[in-house]
């Protein structure tokens, strides 16, 4: 597990966590299409800046983080450390069950993410929670394809 | 040892009487429904709605009438001496519903007699009044009436329901609660935003709802007086503010809330806006529903580790665990005669409607569709409406307690779900 984060965040660091994949769904990210430059302007080069991932994924009924979202997290509070600002972390479940126990257990998943940012050092005042329950699916559609996107935490 | 062997004895024997029971109810509402004449009366053609076709509607649905067809009908008698017996028996028919409208500026009115055809004798007769607007009223009072008179259950098809609908695409009335007969005719938009709106319950009165939205951005629990529209907001709580339900008396509300910390059941007094806490635990506490009585509230929690249902005496602060068959039970709904628990229940991975016998535990799956939830029973106890899929839509379904009469209710733009059928007016 230790070794995983320390790859991860070694990964990330260096600008490529976006292409990593060993989170659960990750959002399909968007083709860079490079457009043919014709005019004799020297291109800047410009730095990418680092993409970490602001989705978190859970498995059913739990609220307990992946080693994935852990260390995404990990790099979130380091950000969020260094430059302060108000995040909303907003708490999803999937379709089954009940919507209101899923609207409990949607404030569980935003509350493990705050707990552990706050654990790094992210002041907790800065950070507003609220769940959704199952009411505003990533993913329409009733599969497991489906369900693993929406369990989950966006972080805004 | 003698003692224990009795009481075997006496169990098995009790298990007998109640499977006979059950035997009688799923024949009464499935494999027999007696056949019944419902006669278009007379001097009601051309009118905004078809009376006659409401009421075979409200009937078939119940589960213990069929309708005859109005095509095979020998003749079309509006009264007594116009009535010959012996052709309804050819038809079939057990019981047989005639009558006659009359319309006066601003008002209906119909004036109906029931017979039994095989006894050849009346066995109902009564006047029906309503206005300009009322001919749906008047017709679902007439099911309600032969529904009595005939199963000796008091009928449902004049009472209301609340359900949500998900119009699946962003805009300002993306989510609405709506009001509509229990046939879903008449629906109209009570409440619409472009925030989620959930959890619909009524006063016992039938004269208040309560409600979940989003529309401050973060979720608050509203009573909306129906006559008025007026709304009140009863929380603002830093967390949860959810899962709201009235009291028998309708002078409090139940509801889940967090902001201690984790999700506990509150009792509010409305006139007050005081807040009692009844649990207090690191769990998920959530879905309150009262005792017929009001002296016990029952909810979800997963204090065993999977959701479960569990009940709380309100004096006392003692809970009792009442679920123990599979691994989630949420959602509880008590019967009106306080003997049995609806609740959502996943068998096989499965997502179905299960009742449970309080006094002897024993459950049974009335559903046989997947994805369901949100059971919430008649006030006769006869049937219950829930939320399923069906062609990957939300939509709103009905089962008799009994399992045997199963229908979905025609489902109509978007999402619909968490269905709430009014108690009597």
């Amino acid at each position: 597990m230790k070794k995983l984060y320390s790859a991860v965040a070694f990964a990330a660091a260096f600008g490529l966590m976006t292409g990593c994949s060993s989170n659960k769904p990750t959002e399909p990210t968007e083709p860079q299409v490079v457009q043919p430059v014709e005019d004799e302007v020297v291109q800047e080069v410009i730095e990418e800046p680092v993409v970490i991932d602001t989705t978190f994924y859970f498995e059913f009924d739990s609220a307990v983080l992946t080693s994935a979202a852990r260390a995404a997290l990990m790099l979130h509070a380091e950000q969020l450390t260094a430059s302060p600002r108000s995040v909303r972390l907003e708490g999803h479940a999937d379709e089954r069950g009940s919507r209101e126990y899923n609207m409990a257990l949607g404030e569980r998943r935003a509350n493990a993410v705050r707990d552990f940012l706050v654990l790094q050092g992210v002041n907790g005042a800065n950070i507003e929670t609220v769940s959704y329950g199952e009411e505003r699916p990533a993913s329409m559609g009733s599969g497991e394809s489906s369900w693993s996107k929406n369990r989950r935490v966006e972080l805004k | 040892m003698i003692y224990r062997i009795v009481l075997v004895i006496a169990m098995a024997l009790m298990a007998h009487r109640a499977d006979a029971n059950l035997f009688i109810e799923i024949n009464r509402g499935n494999n027999n429904p007696a056949p019944i004449a419902v006669v278009p009366f007379a001097n009601a053609n051309g009118l905004p709605e078809d009376v006659q076709k409401v009421i075979a509607a409200d009937l078939e649905r119940s589960g213990f009438f069929q309708p005859i067809p109005k095509t095979d009908m020998l003749s079309m008698p509006a009264s007594r001496n116009e009535v010959v017996f012996r052709d309804w028996r050819m038809l079939g028919a057990n019981f047989l519903l005639i009558g006659a409208l009359t319309s006066e500026p601003g008002k209906y009115s119909v004036r109906y007699e029931l017979y039994d055809v095989l006894a050849q004798k009346n066995i109902l007769t009564a006047t029906v009044s309503g206005g300009p607007n009322g001919l749906r009223d008047i017709a679902h009072a007439i099911s309600d009436a032969v529904y009595e008179k005939i199963t000796g259950i008091r009928g449902i098809f004049s009472t209301k329901m609340l359900y949500v609908q998900d119009m699946r695409r962003p805009g300002r009335d993306r989510y609405r609660l709506m009001y509509a007969d229990v046939d879903g005719a008449r629906a109209r938009v009570l409440q619409s935003s472009s925030e989620p709106i959930l959890s619909p319950t009524w006063a016992p009165d039938g004269k208040r709802i309560a409600y979940v939205s989003f529309e401050t951005s973060r979720p608050a629990i509203f009573i909306m007086d129906l006559a008025t529209g007026r709304k009140t907001q009863m929380t603002n709580f830093k967390g949860l503010n959810g899962a709201p339900a009235f009291s028998p008396d309708g002078q409090h509300l139940a509801m889940v809330l967090s902001k201690d910390g984790a999700p506990d059941i509150y009792v509010m007094s409305i006139a007050t806006q005081r807040l009692r806490r009844i649990t207090n635990d690191h769990y998920i506490d959530t879905e309150p529903n009262w005792s017929v009585d009001g002296k016990a509230v029952i909810f979800t929690s997963n204090r065993g580790g999977s959701p479960q249902i569990y009940q709380v005496n309100l004096n006392s602060g003692r809970p009792e665990r009442l679920t123990f068959e599979g691994d989630y039970n949420a959602r509880p709904r008590v019967s009106p005669d306080g003997k049995s628990l609806v609740m959502v229940h996943r068998h096989n991975g499965v997502f179905h409607i299960a009742s449970q016998d309080i006094a002897s535990g024993n459950m049974r799956i009335l559903t046989e569709t997947w994805l369901d939830e949100s059971p919430s029973i008649a006030p006769n106890g006869a049937m219950l409406l829930y939320a399923t899929q069906h062609n990957n839509k939300g939509v709103l379904g009905a089962v008799s307690m009994d399992a045997g009469v199963k229908f979905r209710l025609p489902s109509t733009e978007g999402d619909v779900r968490e269905p709430a059928w009014s108690p009597y007016f």
